[in-house]
């Protein structure tokens, strides 16, 4: 079922995708970014300071899509004993982990001129602290375990009992009274609140960290696919 | 306009120190992933050149042995 997505075969097209993935990426970043910091007016309450969103909505996005992928690719790994998976996995999360430190950064920034604070307490907040912990966990655990058949165990673990936080973060601003606004796109629903001059930076700044996360796939998975062959020419 | 841009009617200091983190986020990122896949094609490299004439062509065999070793000029 899996054999056209063996290491040998797709290294062809991994090993020559990042170099378009970068120039995509540059392309997209750019028209996003003057969309996001020049064309796209001001909010009517929060002024300039609700540009903050054009970086902190896709990087929290992000950051949650690449760990629910983790969990997913560790129940892969586990039903169909495809050690690809954990490879897929390991690859992903350090952008992953990089996309939710971005979320809480421009977060915390944007807090300031809006609830007057740097950090808060709040559900959403604090959720997506613990899924920077189990982030911070799943890359310690590559790094520290060396035997592979309980690196892969404990990661898949870590990546499982983490996923139980991805509703938490989702669903936590109708759960609880936070300071954080309910969400104002439901893809389930379609239903938008977003006017279409804000709407469409907000898509382009996804779409190019979307690519930036994509890259940085690419370029890790072909890391990886390298040691494993450097272990292979040792036993040579 | 400028000076609109880049005061943001008083904003301008959390607008562009977000934007600077998350790009600063996204070179370091890039440029360590890319130091990190160097580094292990050199390593490919160098052990495949120690490699006896035997083994040079059992390993050759292999495509994706030779697709790390045409990448390794690319970096």
């Amino acid at each position: 079922m899996f054999k056209s997505f063996e290491p040998n075969k797709i290294f062809v097209v991994t090993s020559k995708a990042p170099k378009y993935v970068l120039l995509l990426f540059i392309v997209v970043l750019t028209i996003g970014l003057t969309e996001a910091l020049v064309i796209s007016p001001e909010d009517y309450k929060q002024s300039h300071v609700v540009r903050i969103m054009y970086v902190h909505v896709p990087a929290a996005w992000i950051s949650l899509g690449i760990f629910s992928s983790l969990a997913l690719l560790s129940v892969g790994s586990f039903v169909f004993k495809n050690k690809n998976f954990s490879l897929i996995a390991k690859s992903l999360a350090p952008s992953g982990f990089v996309f939710n430190i971005i979320a809480l950064v421009t977060g915390s920034i944007w807090g300031k001129p809006t609830w007057g604070t740097w950090w808060a307490w709040d559900a959403r907040i604090t959720s997506m602290l613990i899924l920077a912990l189990f982030y911070g966990m799943y890359l310690l655990a590559w790094r520290i375990y060396e035997n592979q058949e309980q690196v892969i165990r404990i990661t898949s673990l870590i990546a499982i009992l983490g996923a139980v936080n991805i509703p938490i973060i989702k669903f936590s601003v109708d759960w609880w009274n936070t300071l954080h606004q309910p969400a104002s796109i439901n893809i389930l629903t379609t239903n938008v609140a977003i006017h279409s001059s804000m709407l469409i930076p907000l898509g382009l700044m996804t779409a190019s960290f979307a690519l930036f996360s994509l890259l940085i796939f690419l370029m890790k998975y072909n890391t990886e696919l390298i040691k494993v062959k450097n272990k292979g020419l040792d036993r040579l | 306009m400028i000076n609109e841009i880049i005061s943001m009617n008083g904003y301008g200091v959390y607008v562009w120190s977000a934007f600077s983190f998350t790009l600063i986020s996204f070179t370091s990122l890039y440029f360590v992933t890319k130091l990190q896949l160097s580094k292990e094609q050199k390593r490919f490299a160098s052990k495949f050149g120690s490699l006896d004439v035997d083994k040079t062509k059992a390993a050759r065999l292999q495509n994706i042995n030779r697709e790390i070793l045409s990448n390794t000029s690319n970096i």
